[in-house]
């Protein structure tokens, strides 16, 4: 960590650098923003005439309004269970010893590490080998499974700062283990489970790789604008994108100020080394 | 201190989940390389067809060659642009810092496909970099090489994983003690022997830990070449996607599947044991 009262030393060349590359990130997505409000659609240059007509079209869009829906049922039943089986995970992992634990770090962690098309095909074949019909259902089971993986890190880090003194004051004045994890280990992971949760809900609504493969007839919003991307661009795909960039950005801000004020400045420990052996 | 039952219910069901969910699923996978489609039916009969059928069709070794060429393209210029960037920031940003650190930490997290969408807006012929290279008379005609190609494909890979390259890096680059640096330069080393003696070889592990994620993930993509690539541009994960559709021979798709997965697990191996040589505590 910097000392703050250290003289930061300039560097106008490097700070041009990342400036440009600042551009890189954002201006793609400004332009879809910016184009988002012009009538005569997509493309050209400059845009002319601004206008809500395209928001307006949204508005009326059935399928659109459907698929989002449907996306939300996945991504709030996606909510609770990972954070169900995550934060079990992550008691586990931070608490207890038991043969296999390292394996079983690594396996939680394999969808986060690993291209999305390899565990959307293996739930696939899980499915049919099952013969559990792609469905909404499906998808709700691939994303919930995926994305235990973020609510382990998650609430791992949470639980690795938290302070064991009241959790064992608890134990000792003779409460049972059930009523100092009711009373005492959840109450204190409130902001990290509400963190994970944010972040979870975000990915689930924007996950394609894995969904891609587990979709039944029902479309997720992402599958829904991307069968559309097939058939051409229209500025109502800008419309809808710009409004699933704005709630996507003021969630991950939520997100991220929860989690620096629970676990600190080194929030990113989630993503810091792809295998996380803790070596 | 934790009574059985405490331990029994915080580790049976999360293991059961994710033996059931994961595990399974991914030994489903390696069981279907080994099957066969025999009359549109899926065969379990063991062999090991499928893998002699990639070693002996060339048409698969040159996509994964192509897809390994993006990949590491991709891996490079996400390097190029982020490494610099968490240098910046973790030296020279002072008090915005923070404000500039959530700025990477979006565009992370926001969707791929808004991403990728607004990339192919962009490059199309009818698309806005065109209108804007007309409108200031560079161009007379729209220049159409720009979407599906391999090009544009690494163009919006390069701009997903940079930010999961940067994150890393600049992980490593804060956790490297200032004194270190200070040593350096009161011991007369130039800005430019300290960036390179102390500094790089100090962020190495970040380094690898950011170069690996995004050869990983880009080497595993499809959605990019579907958005904005062209057959020109087709990556060895179509090919496995298209045998679970239309061409219909999952224990094909599935031993390439396999291959994919054999190749990220060896990779990640290797950064880790990179990553442990070069680890300075």
């Amino acid at each position: 960590m910097i000392d703050t009262s250290e003289k930061v030393q300039r560097a106008p060349l490097l700070g041009l650098y990342a400036l440009l590359v600042f551009g890189f990130l954002y201006l793609p997505i400004a332009v879809l923003i910016l184009y988002s409000f012009n009538r005569s659609g997509v493309g050209g240059f400059p845009p002319k005439q601004f206008t809500l007509s395209w928001y307006g079209q949204l508005l009326g869009d059935r399928a659109i309004w459907d698929a989002v829906l449907n996306s939300l049922e996945v991504a709030g039943g996606t909510v609770v269970l990972s954070l169900t089986i995550g934060l079990l995970a992550a008691l586990a992992l931070d608490r207890l010893d038991f043969p296999g634990k390292a394996i079983f770090r690594r396996i939680v962690l394999l969808p986060l590490i690993l291209p999305g098309i390899i565990t959307g095909l293996s739930l696939l074949m899980f499915a049919v080998f099952c013969g559990i019909e792609l469905s909404l259902l499906t998808v709700f089971l691939g994303h919930g499974t995926a994305l235990i993986s973020v609510a382990t890190t998650e609430i791992f880090a949470g639980l690795q700062k938290m302070d064991r003194a009241q959790e064992e004051a608890s134990l000792d004045l003779g409460a049972t283990p059930w009523q100092t994890f009711w009373h005492i280990t959840l109450p204190s992971l409130r902001l990290p489970l509400i963190a994970a949760g944010l972040l979870i809900f975000t990915l689930s609504m924007d996950e394609i790789a894995v969904t891609f493969f587990l979709i039944g007839r029902d479309n997720t919003l992402p599958l829904e604008i991307f069968a559309r991307l097939r058939r051409g661009i229209t500025p109502e795909i800008n419309a809808i994108s710009t409004i699933i960039f704005a709630v996507s950005v003021l969630l991950i801000v939520v997100w991220y100020q929860i989690r620096v004020r629970t676990v600190g400045q080194q929030a990113q420990e989630l993503l810091e080394r792809p295998s996380v052996s803790g070596g | 201190m934790y009574s059985r039952a405490y331990k029994f219910v915080i580790s049976v069901p999360p293991l059961l989940w994710v033996a059931a969910f994961l595990l399974v699923p991914y030994a489903l996978m390696l069981a279907h390389s080994f099957w066969l489609v025999r009359d549109g039916l899926l065969v379990h009969q063991w062999n090991l067809q499928n893998y002699a059928k990639l070693f002996h069709n060339p048409v698969y070794f040159e996509v994964l060659f192509r897809s390994l060429r993006i990949a590491a393209s991709v891996t490079f210029l996400s390097l190029l642009l982020g490494y610099p960037l968490a240098y910046y920031m973790s030296f020279h940003s002072g008090r915005r810092k923070e404000f500039l650190y959530q700025l990477v930490i979006i565009p992370l997290w926001v969707s791929y496909l808004v991403r990728g969408y607004a990339w192919k807006t962009i490059l199309g012929s009818e698309g806005v970099l065109n209108g804007f290279l007309q409108y200031l008379h560079l161009t007379k005609e729209p220049v159409s090489f720009l979407l599906y190609s391999p090009f544009a494909v690494i163009l919006m890979l390069t701009h997903i994983y940079t930010p999961f390259v940067f994150l890393p890096v600049y992980a490593a680059l804060e956790h490297i003690p200032r004194n270190l640096v200070e040593a350096s330069h009161d011991l007369g080393a130039s800005p430019r022997t300290t960036f390179f003696r102390v500094i790089l070889p100090l962020s190495l592990p970040g380094l690898f830990a950011g170069a690996t994620f995004a050869l990983v993930l880009s080497l595993g993509d499809f959605l990019a070449p579907m958005l904005v690539g062209g057959p020109s541009s087709i990556m060895i994960a179509n090919i496995v996607q298209s045998l679970f559709g239309t061409a219909y021979d999952w224990p094909l798709g599935a031993a390439i599947s396999v291959c994919i997965l054999l190749l990220t697990v060896s990779l990640l191996f290797l950064t880790e044991r990179l990553e442990q040589r070069w680890s300075f505590t």
